[in-house]
């Protein structure tokens, strides 16, 4: 390397880098990014088994079931007349409860059951996962015009 | 009173950072010699500080007639948690970064000396313009001694997530990470503005940059600890948008706490310098912009108020935006530094910048990108742990290999077979312990394999800088970055031992039953009501044996009435070879209560080298002083 591009060589390995980066970056995002689905728009846009999705809606009324093992449950997510039911394993959070808003993270297996690592619940009055802020707007709205 | 106190002295802070900015202005064009710039600079550090003091009063007594105070704190809450009720709030916390922020000016006013004045005046000037946007930030969007005109009878608590006593001293250590990187970006300006960007300047701003990143190691060590702890999942890093704020500001650090270690040793790399103070203080801009503009609706996110986020999107632009510009316009002007061949510290410190520089791409744009798309499409979607993991891991991987080497080569110009020949013990040790992984530990992931043999080889590197040396007489920094660098290899066999090794049971439990996870016998033997200073809980008592005297474990899952909320604490035993760590879940329909145990070998060690590494860079603070002092005692007797 001739020593007087020296700059010259620096900046372009530093944009090769930036660049390469971006590259790594879209092609992890295209594999991993988690897409926020609604049991409606699943009804009318499948998603593959396998691929990680986050599952938002409402928990159906009377549908949580205990397993015998005492840690699994499996429990119907609703969004009007489209329904998905979704197993868990392990702790659900405290205030995971039947007729309130839930966001699942996991995927679906072959035979259409949404297998949940983690759920999201309601945390208490402040905090609630972002998109679940959105589902409770709409739920006021629909409050509102049944009041009137 | 005193809320109006606190107010006076903040208009007073403002309008003197306003003349700090006019005079810098001027002194910078004319003549910089008895300006006043640097006393401005101090008083108005003062000031801060008052209006702050105010404000911590404010909240130790419980004025309820102060919105800010009603909002965030409760009489029946502990001393503790009232005084970091002042700053666990977007008002407080906004006005202690500020305060951070002044009184480091005032510090450089009073202590540097050796900076030529013209461009140490620039400097205060572009800290007294910071400083600025962030008091106007603060008088007209979110003051924070807003008075209610009818103060209500109790305040409305601190969320119970947040009162811990981590968590209490967590955002200031963050803070002052933050705010240290703005002055090592007001030096960067005042450099650019007078075109003197060299040695003098590099070691002006190196002090600046070590301290901001030992703070910012403290604060993601202590932040990694307490989301361990306290959320009860047993994870230690989540690649949540609030723990990439902090991580983004702080690999930016690293990158230029190594490239400044360039310039002031071997006058090479100045645009590169100058362009990574703006880059370290931009991340740091963007991470209070995550965090406070409420734009991420998680814990941390107190102000979901829109106008709010505009304001310090708006300083952002302004910020990094004039910064750029500033850049553009005058690098072309700067003079190169020296030259090194590509075999060289200095090459090996490139490397080091570029793979940093290319991890801080990847996780700000995976932090970003949910952001944009919904902004712009209005789809919704999550980035986390796949993303991350498979992408900046193998990165972070190669830049751990390069530190293992770089160290080890000589400044300007070296040979590769001399470093072959250096890091031939290292590459020993790294087989045997791949060896030793293989035969005795059974099969693994691939990552942690490497993670683990790369940190048995990567912690005898660290320490090879020492070798052959009269270890009394080697100099203070050179232990400092051998121990940060060995702290490196210690979190990282961290992390792979946890990855790896981790064994989990989750079960339904009745009192009596016992369950094992790893070598551990668990007897849960029942459940008992109990109650602290401000909430109840329902806590199972454990009972845990592995052959020698058995531990009690008491796991909680607490209840907070103000305001109303449920949390689990999870009971935790450390022993040197790692953590048992017992969550309590919920009472299922027999009467079974779900118990979650994992154990997690050698998991403390991730800590343990945060530690480690905080620990290197303050040596190295304390090595570069005292050197420096005496130069310029021996400058002063010659």
């Amino acid at each position: 390397m001739k020593p007087k591009n020296q700059r010259l060589v620096l900046a372009l390995l530093a944009l090769v880098a930036i660049i390469g980066a971006g590259f790594l970056a879209l092609a992890g995002l295209r594999d991993n990014a988690a897409l926020f689905r609604t049991p409606a728009e699943l009804a009318a846009n499948p998603v593959e088994p396998g691929r990680d999705i986050r599952l938002g809606g409402m928990v159906a009324a009377n549908s949580i079931r205990e397993a015998s093992d005492g840690v699994t449950i499996d429990f119907i997510v609703e969004e009007g007349e489209a329904r998905v039911p979704v197993r868990f394993t392990g702790i659900a959070p405290d205030l995971f409860r039947e007729s309130s808003g839930v966001v699942a993270e996991g995927a679906f297996d072959r035979r259409g059951t949404f297998i949940a690592h983690t759920i999201l619940a309601k945390h208490d009055e402040n905090y609630m996962p972002p998109q679940m802020a959105d589902m409770e707007t709409r739920d006021e709205r629909l409050q509102r015009t049944l009041e009137r | 009173m005193i809320a109006e106190l606190g107010l006076a002295a903040l208009w007073l802070a403002a309008a003197l950072a306003g003349l700090q900015l006019l005079f810098a202005v001027r002194a910078v064009r004319g003549d910089p010699e008895g300006s006043g710039v640097r006393a401005i600079a101090v008083v108005q550090g003062l000031l801060a500080a008052i209006a702050f003091t105010m404000l911590i009063l404010l909240f130790l007594a419980t004025d309820l007639s102060v919105e800010l105070v009603a909002a965030n704190s409760h009489t029946a809450k502990p001393w503790l948690y009232k005084l970091a009720g002042a700053w666990g709030n977007h008002e407080g916390s906004m006005l202690l970064w500020v305060t951070v922020l002044a009184l480091a000016g005032a510090l450089v006013a009073i202590v540097e000396r050796n900076l030529p004045e013209r461009t140490l005046v620039a400097t205060l000037g572009a800290q007294a313009a910071i400083a600025l946007g962030f008091y106007a930030f603060l008088l007209i969007a979110s003051n924070p001694f807003e008075r209610l005109s009818l103060a209500p009878a109790e305040g409305q608590g601190l969320n119970p997530l947040l009162q811990d006593p981590g968590l209490a001293f967590h955002p200031p250590t963050l803070y002052f990470g933050y705010v240290g990187m703005s002055v090592a970006f007001s030096f960067a300006v005042g450099a650019l503005i007078t075109r003197d960007v060299g040695a003098a300047f590099a070691r002006a701003m190196r002090p600046w940059v070590l301290m901001s990143w030992i703070f910012l190691t403290l604060g993601i060590t202590a932040g990694s600890y307490w989301a361990y702890y306290e959320l009860g999942w047993g994870g230690w890093w989540f690649w949540d948008p609030v723990e990439n704020a902090s991580l983004m500001p702080w690999l930016a650090a690293t990158a230029l706490l190594h490239s400044v270690a360039v310039l002031a040793t071997r006058d090479a790399l100045r645009a590169w310098t100058i362009m990574l103070a703006v880059v370290a203080f931009s991340m740091s801009m963007v991470g209070t912009f995550l965090v406070r503009s409420g734009i991420l609706t998680s814990v941390h996110a107190f102000a979901v108020d829109p106008q709010r986020g505009a304001f310090i999107l708006g300083l952002l632009v302004l910020y990094i935006g004039g910064a750029l510009a500033l850049f553009g316009w005058r690098i072309g002007s700067v003079r190169e530094g020296a030259r090194f061949d590509p075999v060289s510290r200095e090459g090996a410190l490139v490397a080091n910048n570029l793979l940093l520089s290319a991890i801080l791409g990847i996780v700000l744009v995976g932090t970003l990108y949910p952001l944009g798309v919904e902004a712009v499409t209005g789809e919704k979607l999550s980035v986390g742990p796949p993303y991350f993991n498979s992408t900046a891991g193998p990165l972070a991987l190669i830049l751990v290999a390069i530190m293992a080497a770089g160290p080890l080569l000589k400044w300007r110009r070296d040979e590769w077979r001399a470093l072959i020949d250096r890091l031939a013990l290292p590459v020993l040790i790294l087989a045997l312990a791949l060896a030793a992984m293989l035969l005795l530990a059974g099969p693994t992931g691939i990552l942690p394999l490497l993670g683990l043999t790369l940190a048995a080889g990567v912690a005898a590197a660290a320490l090879a800088p020492l070798w052959g040396r009269n270890l009394r007489r080697t100099p203070m920094f050179t232990w400092g970055m051998a121990i940060a660098h060995f702290g490196i290899a210690v979190a990282l066999a961290g992390m792979a031992f946890e990855s790896a090794y981790t064994k989990e049971t989750l079960v339904a439990a009745r009192p009596g039953e016992t369950h094992r996870v790893g070598p551990w016998a668990v007897t849960f033997q029942g459940v008992e009501p109990v109650a602290g200073p401000n909430w109840t809980a329902v806590e199972a008592r454990l009972t845990a044996n592995r052959g020698g005297a058995p531990i009690a474990l008491a796991p909680q899952a607490r209840t907070f009435p103000t305001p109303l909320t449920e949390t689990s604490e999870a009971a935790i035993a450390t022993r040197w070879n790692g953590q048992l760590y017992t969550v309590l879940g919920n009472r299922d329909a027999s009467g079974r209560w779900q118990l979650r145990l994992w154990w997690k070998p050698f998991v403390t060690l991730i800590w343990f080298g945060g530690c480690l590494i905080a620990l290197g860079g303050l040596l190295s603070l304390f090595g570069r002083a005292r050197r420096a002092k005496r130069v310029r005692l021996r400058e002063a007797y010659a």
